[in-house]
């Protein structure tokens, strides 16, 4: 790990001050930026120590509904707020598929949404890559990409955004708000993070020394409580990152879908929005058929970047799946195994 | 320049003139202030050897700057026992064979300990495996883990209904 100068601010001001100097990085967990410096992939030459800053933390109701998120408070936290998962139940499922407990307690909502992709050739200094080392290649592309990008890469990177907290947000209409040299400003989360096109360095949308303060769900994100899942597979049944994801969330009468969001994870360098198969549920009879109708749609630009062609399908499927477990119903205790395919009966084993 | 951290380490307060901001939480125990009981595996938060409480909560210790976690109350596998008492946990891991090579063992007690104190389990050895999900074991001591989890959890459940009543 390079050195760095350690900076502890007392108000977000001065940390947008210290933190707009080129070099410099906020700090929170670490949870992710530990590990990229410890690898040599990021190597701030100052570190902006924002965890001791006061009123980032809490969770708030908005009056008319919905919620405000602070960008520290805990994935654990939020997850077990039981307030909070039983109005967003596939937010909350999304964060309990997510890394480890150990993780969750420290990992925050700002961090989640700022983490880096887990592309091996990104963290690996001795490969090429245009994310790491802008101009210099994209090792995946022809080497090991079958985690890689199916939607919204490019010929200068294929990598993905890796989170699956940020998937049901963007399906829920999140807004990110975030405070830097100019002020306060919000950015929907579904425009955030930027796709790769030529410049895969440039990550999203904040300017040196813009921090994310907050994350905000409307009061319509709410409406969906009663059929709302998140879905992940994954190389492993725990404490992986997702190949597929999808967040499903439904308004459904008298066996009709009012309303439809969806997103998809894993599939692209940022979580993925399928507005258009939305339209394809609204106001048709919840069933398989529709569904896989309705998956069609979402992939329907879907093109693998290598050896990862087995996604577009496997991405059909578990939206597919994803909807069919919305319609049926969140369940009234979070599943034992959060958001995996082997979690459909509550209680069952599926290890034997 | 040196950077003053406060740190209440197994029940005593401590504070250490850190030369370096660079150094995590798990170098600090283990390097400098000699508690080599919580166990460096990948030190890249992917094994759980280094599993310690921060707070009452269980983390990582390897992704943690000590110096960030100024102020902070942490509890290590030195710290659990009462003088030759060991702790619940520690006991249930024995009795149910939760360990072999024992490298491991600091970091899933730590993380046993955390898991029991967040109260979301209940008696499902499901949610007990999804819950240690973040300790690897090379021996392949899950079962007994496992074991030991809902045993010490009934154990100090007991406990506490005795001291209650």
């Amino acid at each position: 790990m390079k050195p760095f100068d350690y900076v502890r601010p007392t108000s977000v001001r001065e940390a947008v001050a210290a933190a707009a100097q080129p070099g410099a990085a906020y700090l929170a967990a670490g949870t992710n930026l530990l590990d990229l410096m410890k690898g040599n992939v990021s190597q701030p030459t100052r570190l902006v120590d924002i965890t001791h800053l006061s009123g980032l933390d809490s969770v708030e109701d908005l009056p008319g509904g919905g919620v405000r998120i602070g960008a520290l408070v805990r994935n654990a936290d939020l997850a077990n707020d039981a307030g909070f998962a039983r109005r967003f139940p596939a937010v909350a499922e999304a964060l309990l598929s997510g890394a480890s407990g150990q993780l969750r307690n420290a990992a925050t909502v700002g961090g989640n949404i700022m983490q880096r992709t887990r592309c091996a050739y990104f963290y690996d200094p001795a490969s090429a890559c245009n994310k790491r080392a802008p101009g210099s290649g994209c090792a995946a592309r022809a080497v090991e990409n079958r985690h890689h990008a199916i939607l919204g890469w490019s010929e200068a990177c294929i990598a993905t955004h890796p989170s699956d907290f940020c998937v049901p947000l963007v399906a829920l209409d999140a807004v990110v708000e975030t405070e830097g040299p100019a002020g306060r400003r919000e950015v929907p989360l579904e425009t955030f993070h930027h796709l790769p096109d030529e410049t895969p360095d440039d990550e999203s949308v904040l300017v040196p020394g813009e921090i994310i303060v907050a994350v905000r769900l409307p009061a319509e994100a709410e409406r969906f409580a009663a059929h709302a899942r998140y879905l992940k597979v994954r190389d492993r049944t725990s404490y992986a990152f997702a190949i597929v994801s999808a967040a499903a969330a439904l308004r459904v009468e008298a066996g009709v879908v009012q309303e439809a969001r969806l997103a998809l994870g894993g599939v692209a360098l940022r979580p993925w929005r399928a507005r258009e198969a939305e339209q394809v549920l609204h106001g048709e009879r919840a069933e398989e058929a529709l569904f896989r109708r309705a998956a069609e749609v979402a992939l329907a630009d879907a093109r693998p970047a290598g050896d990862n062609g087995f996604k577009v399908e496997l991405a059909r499927r578990v939206v597919s799946r994803a909807l069919a477990a919305a319609a049926a119903g969140t369940p009234a205790r979070m599943p034992a195994l959060p958001a995996s395919p082997f979690a459909v009966v509550s209680g069952v084993s599926a290890h034997g | 320049m040196t950077y003053p951290t406060t740190l209440t380490i197994n029940g005593v307060k401590r504070t250490i003139a850190l030369d370096d901001p660079r150094v995590t939480l798990l170098d600090l125990l283990r390097e400098r202030l000699d508690l080599t009981g919580t166990k460096k595996g990948c030190d890249r938060g992917q094994c759980g050897a280094c599993t310690v409480l921060v707070n009452g909560r269980r983390i990582n210790s390897c992704l943690a700057l000590a110096i960030s976690l100024d102020g902070a109350d942490v509890l290590t596998i030195e710290g659990v026992a009462k003088g030759d008492e060991l702790h619940p946990v520690q006991e249930a891991f024995i009795a149910c064979d939760g360990l072999q090579c024992g490298y491991c063992t600091p970091g899933q007690i730590m993380s046993a300990i955390g898991l029991i104190a967040e109260g979301q389990v209940g008696d499902d050895p499901e949610r007990v495996r999804e819950g240690m999900s973040g300790n690897l074991c090379r021996c392949g001591a899950y079962k007994g883990i496992t074991e030991a989890v809902l045993t010490a959890q009934e154990a100090l459940a007991a406990a506490g209904r005795k001291e209650v009543a």
